[in-house]
Formats: structure tokens, sequence, C-alpha cells
């Protein structure tokens, strides 16, 4: 082995480059491993036998015919689980007070949602296990059914739980709140609604247990196999180091996969009682009833500022609907907003109050954005309100209210510390992309000629706190575990690296992004570096993948370890040159000698010596490889200006985006390639809340989007082409990045709403409810001009869909007559 | 029980199947093709397109003994050795993510340029209508979809 090497050439630097992905072949080429793929010898499959009514107690289930059915191994009811099935588990208890209530995986004595699993079969195929569920009898006694959660809070509703249907009330007051509303020369309110969503990963949950011999291996359709794994042990009381859960290639989750769920706990269960693995797949259907849902809020906001349009208050009320549990996160979610209302701007007051409201339908949890979208949506179009109130350009407003870029790093009205930011920056340059004043003159004509199709311009400059999250902070707001990430890099002795991460990709390209990551760090090529997830058994530790953390923390998670990798390779370099390690110098991938720069050591050279280990120095250990732990110091804070143009046909109601511009600001890049993916899927997503999505219970608590032909998830034909562009202000961490995961969503919804309500202000309409279907845009322009061309019954429908569209003027207090799924 | 004949990805195939059994369950777990994946129950989502016979069908909307005699292609057996350009240009542009619906997508677009070479961009959209992708926004689809068409995928 020489101690004199080929210097190697410089290297074009890793970060920003659009490196085409690792991940790809597998998945074009259709040898993926999802996890229904999975079969296992003797095999049995599960299938549910699930609620057909939104509240009802059970009076007796029957599963002994079920278990004569051909092919029948095992039938179940939930009281042959009830001595060992737990909790599920809500990690996010946010005041002392709060109700959780228990929340069996299968129901045992009463059902609280369309959906929930009441009975299951085991047999030899899927098939058979789904003929058999007919041949279960379960009686029950309905209950009232409760489905508008501000009905709920009032004396007189029927309760989804023994406690009542109020799980929390959440206050967070900054400021002199009274002082700023106070002889404030304008206040503005506004109530907006969140309609719920249905997450629709392309994937639907899957679920493989084996139990040999104590020890169960769970593959799970998740994105967070280490925190199932710790909360599997404490659910099931099954010692922890006897799970093992698995991650395998997984199909999308936008936060609908961050969940502990009844049917893991169950497959668990199942598997010991019968020492057989099992498998369980869900069908599109059971998914949209049964996967937690997103959103669903309604917002009551007001703004107090004066007349220069300068905000001096925001005051916040949130009716959050839980649903009929409290899953993992489901009452933190809201929570989450509370932090981003106030957003990009300057103010002297803030108050936020939310109340978590329980009904029989699906719970809510994390949806791509998780609180923030909901947040940002309303500070938005609040922002539109007052420039049109003022007369002014909202563009003006926003500006005469944000932060400035020489204030950073600036302490908002909601605590936060933003790190770095432009706002100055991204929205000149989206506005000349969008060529804004051309599309302004554009709307004057159209305006002018009384056009029939109208062009709306909408906005949003929006930030979202990313990089969950210092441990300390969650610790503050009641969270029940850290914000940590872990890494660790095996030095392989020929030169080659394996990178083991906690973070759990689904589709977000970590294998690639984290290979160019080290590959900088360590001066090893890209293709050398193999990139492993998703294994606790390969990857024993780690907090997963949400809220836009991947990067901002379980990369630096990478770079820590890289750090640590070169430290201990510096001292056995040193023993290999035979100098003293005060005198080498770390160019990425060798060590020089000071004034002697052709001796040297590669980092594989190093790696193969310590492999060997025959001449290490005294008291070192033979290993280079390294692991760390890294805990963010702060949230990061993407930010960005988003411009839409939409032409809304004022005779149909009928929207079409005609352009969409976004300039994002995510700090420093690592690989643009997949940056623009996630802007473009996050778009979709977004635009999708503001003009198709919604999940709709009728009276009696069925869900009636429950398949994709109900629930409107778009396609390609009916999304736009999208300008995307960044501006760059580095976050303050080593590696400058922010993450862009939810940056789209959060951005997007409100600028497409705006750009609606933009288009129609000079016919008197200041909201359109989402999704902003034909029907609820037409309705909301019949409604404005008088019904002059409407019917009676059309103006009835009409008066109804507007109080559901917030301008009840008795506010947010007042049951929607149409039980909230007009 | 049913007997049925039919040939995948170059391979001739015959097995008893139930009368109710789809053409996607027979690929998946009578064939082991696990390459073609399951998204929804009701012919929305296209994740489960395969070519039957060259044209482009949702598998779960088949049963199998509709394809007696047929001649199947799936994502496993689009390429003959190597990649096709559909699925190098779905590389090239990033125009997958978690790859879910990649085998629907890239078996849909194939039937697609068959009828028509050089579609516009508009013409790519409307003809990938009936399968939905979650995670790119189409942007990147559209685009690979244009980059095969461009490199002649049809001929």
């Amino acid at each position: 082995m020489t101690a004199q090497t080929e210097v190697p050439e410089t290297k074009t630097a890793e970060l920003g480059k659009a490196r085409l992905r690792k991940e790809d072949e597998r998945l074009i080429t259709g040898q993926t491993n999802w996890t229904d793929n999975i079969t296992l010898p003797g095999m049995l499959h599960i299938a549910f036998l699930r609620s057909p009514y939104a509240h009802a107690r059970i009076t007796s289930v029957d599963v002994s015919a079920a278990r004569n059915e051909p092919g029948v191994i095992a039938a179940y009811s939930g009281a042959d689980f009830a001595a060992e099935q737990g909790s599920l588990p809500c990690a996010w208890p946010v005041t002392p007070d709060i109700v959780i209530p228990a929340h069996p995986p299968m129901a045992v004595d009463e059902v609280r949602y369309v959906g929930e699993a009441v009975a299951c079969v085991v047999a030899r195929d899927r098939y058979a296990a789904a003929d058999a569920l007919a041949a279960i009898e379960v009686d029950y006694e309905q209950l009232p059914p409760v489905l508008d959660m501000r009905a709920a809070l009032e004396d007189s509703s029927p309760k989804v739980h023994e406690a009542g249907n109020k799980s929390f009330v959440w206050p967070f007051v900054q400021g002199d709140i009274e002082a700023a509303f106070r002889d404030a020369p304008i206040v503005l309110e506004r109530t907006f609604r969140q309609q719920r969503l249905i997450a629709a990963a392309m994937e639907p949950r899957a679920v493989v247990c084996s139990s040999v011999g104590g020890e169960f291996t769970l593959w799970s359709a998740t994105q967070i196999p280490h925190v199932l794994r710790f909360l599997l042990a404490v659910v099931t009381g099954i010692p922890e180091q006897s799970i093992r859960v698995i991650a395998p290639d997984v199909g999308g989750g936008f936060g609908s996969k961050l969940q502990v769920t009844a049917e893991e706990v169950l497959a668990v269960l199942i598997a010991r009682k019968l020492g057989r693995p099992v498998k369980w797949t869900e069908s599109r259907s059971e998914g949209n009833m049964t996967v937690h849902h997103g959103r669903d809020q309604w917002q009551r906001i007001r703004i107090a500022a004066d007349s220069d349009g300068r905000l001096r208050g925001l005051d916040v009320d949130l009716l959050a609907d839980m649903g009929a549990y409290l899953m993992l996160v489901t009452p933190g979610v809201p929570l989450l907003g509370a932090f981003m209302f106030p957003a990009i701007y300057k103010m002297d007051a803030y108050s936020f109050k939310c109340t978590g409201v329980f009904t029989t339908k699906m719970p809510t949890d994390a949806y791509r954005g998780a609180g923030r979208p909901e947040a940002t949506f309303a500070i938005e179009r609040m922002m539109d309100e007052l420039a049109a109130h003022l007369g002014v350009d909202p563009l003006a407003v926003r500006e005469r209210n944000w932060i400035k870029h020489e204030e950073f790093p600036y302490t908002t009205i909601a605590t936060l510390t933003y790190d770095s930011g432009n706002y100055e920056a991204a929205t000149a340059k989206a506005k000349e992309l969008f060529g804004y004043d051309e599309l302004r003159k554009e709307q004057e004509q159209r305006r002018a000629s009384n056009d029939p199709v109208q062009l709306g311009i909408g906005i949003s400059t929006f930030t979202e706190m990313c990089g969950l999250a210092p441990s300390r902070v969650l610790g503050s707001l009641a969270y029940g575990a850290g914000g940590w990430e872990h890494a660790s890099i095996r030095m392989l002795p020929t030169g080659k690296v394996e990178v083991v991460t906690g973070s759990s990709a689904h589709g977000q390209g970590h294998e690639t992004a984290w290979s160019q990551i080290v590959a900088d760090q360590l001066g090893v090529p890209f293709e050398d570096i193999r990139v492993l997830h998703g294994d606790t058994q390969i990857s024993p530790k780690g907090m997963d993948t949400y809220g836009s953390r991947s990067l901002a923390v379980g990369g630096m998670a990478l770079v820590t370890a890289c750090d640590k990798v070169v430290d201990k390779a510096k001292v056995i370099a040193a023993g290999m040159l035979e100098v003293s390690a005060d005198d080498l110098e770390w160019t990425p991938g060798r060590f020089a000698v000071r004034g002697d720069p052709d001796k040297g050591a590669t980092i594989g050279e190093i790696a193969l010596a310590t492999f060997a280990a025959h001449n290490l120095p005294d008291g070192v250990e033979p290993s280079i490889d390294a692991e760390a732990t890294y805990d963010p110091d702060n949230f990061s804070f993407p930010h960005g200006t988003h411009l839409c143009a939409t032409e809304v046909d004022t005779e149909t109601g009928f929207v079409k985006i005609r352009s969409y511009v976004c300039v994002d600001d995510i700090g420093a890049v690592v690989n643009p390639l997949i940056v623009e993916g996630q802007v473009h899927g996050g778009l979709a997503q977004g635009i999708a809340q503001a003009l198709y999505e919604e999940a709709v219970y009728d009276d009696d608590g069925n869900l009636v989007t429950s398949t994709l032909a109900d629930y409107l998830v778009p396609s390609a034909a009916d999304l736009p082409s999208y300008v995307t562009d960044r501006t760059e202000s580095l976050a303050a961490n080593r590696l400058g990045v922010k993450g862009v995961g939810e940056a789209g969503t959060i951005a997007s919804t409100p600028a497409v709403v705006n750009a609606i309500v933009d288009a129609l202000r000079p016919l008197g309409i200041n909201d359109v409810e989402m999704p902003c279907t034909p029907e609820r845009v037409w309705r909301a322009i019949q409604d404005a001009r008088g019904g002059e061309q409407a019917s009676a019954a059309e103006q009835h429908a009409a008066r109804q869909s507007d109080q559901t569209q917030g301008h009840s003027p008795q506010g947010i207090g007042t049951p929607d007559p149409t039980g909230g799924v007009a | 029980m049913a007997e049925i004949t039919v040939t995948v990805d170059g391979v001739k195939y015959s097995d008893h199947v139930e009368p109710r059994m789809l053409l996607v369950h027979y690929l998946r777990e009578v064939v082991g093709k696990t390459g073609t994946p399951i998204g929804c129950d009701t012919s929305n989502c296209g994740a489960c397109t395969v070519l039957l016979d060259g044209q482009s069908v949702k598998s779960c909307s088949v049963l199998a003994v509709q394809a007696d005699g047929a001649d199947i292609t799936t994502i496993q057996g689009l390429a003959n050795g190597g990649l096709h350009p559909l699925q190098r240009a779905f590389h090239e542009e990033h125009a997958l993510q978690c790859g879910y619906c990649t085998p629907g997508m890239i078996l849909a677009a194939s039937d697609l340029l068959r009828e028509n070479p050089h579609p516009s961009d508009d013409e790519i959209r409307d003809g990938l209508e009936g399968n939905l992708c979650r995670c790119t926004g189409y942007e990147n689809i559209v685009r690979a979809v244009r980059r095969a068409a461009q490199a002649g995928v049809s001929e």
C-alpha cells in the first residue's frame, strides 16, 4: 500500500447538479418492491368488515358462520382483540386538559364513523376473505350522527364521546390585541372554509406481517417505519427489540402514511394469534373512507389596519374537525398553522384560538402542509381583501407590510425567528415572468368591455415553517417525540460508501440527493455511494419523513456524520503518511501533507488501510465509520411569490387557469430536477384543493366521495403548465437548505382562489367557497346579480351556498344549514 | 374454473382461473408480474394499464378469462432488452417520483403515441386523462412523452 497517490482531478461540486435519479431504474421497469408485491410462504389474507353507520352501538357480532366458509382460517370481532389491542396512539396532547378518547383498532362497543372496522376474516386468498365477510352478522343500535363541527358544540348536540364533542381549546396571544383593534380605521372580518380532503396517494395502504418465534417483521406502506416500530411496541406490549418494520418502495404519502393505523396493529395481533404471515391491502374505496383525511376547518379571521394599509392586528378563531378520534398528530395539525398566520407580515398583535371538535367522521391528520396551507390561505385571502378595501394593488399592500430583506433575522409576532428571506426579489422576478402589468391592463379592458370571460389575477406571497423540528420546541408544544434525524456512513474497503439514513423516502429521491451531498463531503464519486433507508434493522434510528424535514434535518445529519468520518480518517492518514495530523490538509476525497501536496492519501486508501488495520496508530480503533444525530436549532422558512391568472366564464362558472408562475426561495438547492418536480406536484395538489377536491359526507354520515370517480383527483387534462423559477437566500444551516416538499401546495391554493375572486370582485363577490366548482362560481355570480337569471329554487340554493361560504352574519357559531356538505 | 391461454411479455401461459378473477390479479398473483400495480377499484386511476393485443386496457377492468388467447405486454416486457424510449424519457425528464403510476402511465403513453405519433401538449394531456399521478403535477410527464415522440418511439 502506497502513501504516494495521484492527486485526484478537481471535481465539479454535486450540489446544484441536475442528477438523474438512482431510484428510477427499478420504478420504470416494474422491478418494484411495493408491500402488496410481497408473498411469504403460507401467507394468509385479511379482509375487514366495516361499519355502515356513522354512529351506532354494537349490540352483537357473530363471526361463527364466516369461520365455516371455504378457505377461511379465522374470523374475529373486536371482542377477540379487546384484551390486547390497546388504543391507537395520539402523540400530541396539545393541552393538559385535552380529551383523548380511547381508540381501539377494532371497535368493540360503539362505532363512530362509517368504515370503522368491526370484524375481520383471515383466509387463504383475498377473494375467499372478501366473500366470507358476508357471513358475519353484526347488530347495531343506531345513534345520532354528529356531522357539523359547529352544531357539535351546541349543548343540544348528540355526543360523539361520553366526555362531549370538544377535545381542546388552544389559545395563543402575542401583543395587545385589544389595543390593535380598538379605534382601528379598518377592521375586516371573513370566514373561510377549509374543506375536508383525501390525500389519495397512488399506492393504497398495504401491510404484511410475519411472526416467527416471538419476532415480528412488519412491511408497511408507511412514511414512518421508526415511529411505527416504537409505537407498535407501546400499543401492543411486544418488546421493541422484537419488532422490525420495513417500509419497502412506498408509493407516495403526502402525510397520509404518517400514521399508526388500526390495520397495522391488527395485522401484528393476527399474525401472533395464528403464527402465520398475513397480508392486508386496502381497496381504494376502503382507503378513501379510512385513511385519515386532511384540513377541515372553519376559519374566522379578523384583521385591523391603519388607513394606509399597515397591519395592526390579526385575530384568528378556528374550529378544527378532529373526526371521531385523535390519531397520531391530529390535534397538533391546526396548531402548526398557529405560527404561520402572520406569515411574512409585521404587525403589533396577534391572537389565535383553535377549538378541536369531535364529529362522527374519519379522523383528520397530516396532509401535505399540515396546518400551514390553512394558515397561508387565510392570511393571503385577507391581504387581498384588505387591498380591495383600500382600492390598491394587492402586491402593494403586501409590500407595505412584509419583512424587508435587510431586516432578517426577524422575530415575528408569532415568536418565530426567520433566519433569511428576500420577498422583494422573489416578487420582482415573478412579476416579470408573469407579465403582471400587461395582465392587469387586459383585466381592465375585459372589465370595461363587460367581457363574459373575466380575467382574475391571484397572488400568494407565502412562507412556511419547515425542517421539523427543534426537539426543544416540540417539547414546549407537548409533542411526544423529538425532531432530530440520524445518519451513518459506512466506509467499505473498496472505497465505496454506504449511507444509512433515518429519513424514509417514498418518492422524494433521497437515494439521489443524499448521494450528491455525501459525494461532496467525502470527495467520493456519486456512483460509488449507496443510500439505505426504510428498514429498522438496517437503519435502526430515525424520525422519518414529513414536514419538509428530510433535507434540512436529515441532510444535515449526513454532513455531521461525514465530518466525523473525516476526523477519524485524519488520524489514520497521519499514521499512513508518518506525519502529524496537524500537518494534514483535507480537500474532499484526500488528505495531503501541508507543503508537500503530492504526498497524501485518498479516503478510499484510508478505508482500505483501516480494513486491513495492520499499521494503525496505537489506540486507534480500526474504523472510520461514523454516525450522527442532528437536532436543528431552528425551523427553516422557505418562501416565494406565486401568481395565477384565471379566466372565469361568468355565464357557466367555469374557471380556467391561464398561467401560473411561481418563484420559490428554498435556500440552496441540491438537485434542481428534484426540486422542480416537488414544486410541480405541490402546485397540482394545492390547485386541486382550490378547484376540484372535497371529501363529502351525506346527512347520514356516509362518505359520498369514496371512489376516484367521485373524489376528483385531477388528471393531466385538468391542470395547467407551470412556470417555475427560484431566488436564493441561504438558510442558517451549513447546507443553506430550507426544504421544498410542501411549498407548492401551501402557496397555490390561495393564489388560485384569489384569482377567481379577483375576476369576480366587480360583481360584488368577495369569496367563493372551495372547491370552486363551476356550480359554486355560477351560483355566486347569480346571487351577486340579485338572481336576475336564477329561478326561485336556484336563488334558495344560492343563499344556502352563500351561508356556507362564510358570509353568514351570525359568524362561526352558526350551524351550516346544509350540514357542511354543500 | 376456466382454462385460459395467455401470452404475457412473450411467454405463453395456460392456467385454470376463477371466471371472476381480474386480469390484474392474474398477472400479479398467478403469472407473478408484480410490475403492474393496482391503484383503485373503479378503473379511474390507470395504474394497472397494460397492452392487450397492442391496445392499452386497465387490467382491473378486464377479466382474466376475457384475455384468453390475447397477447399482453406489461411494463416488464415493454423493452426488448435495455430501456424503451418512453422509459428512458421518463427517467431523463424526471417524470416520476414515487413511481406507482409510472408503469400504467408509460403503457398508456405508448398507446397514445401509436395512435398519434406527434401529439401536441394538449393532445398528450387529453390522451393521458385516464391515468392519475399524485406526485408530478404531470408537467414532466408531458415533457417525457413529447421527448419520446421526438425520438420516434412509434416507429
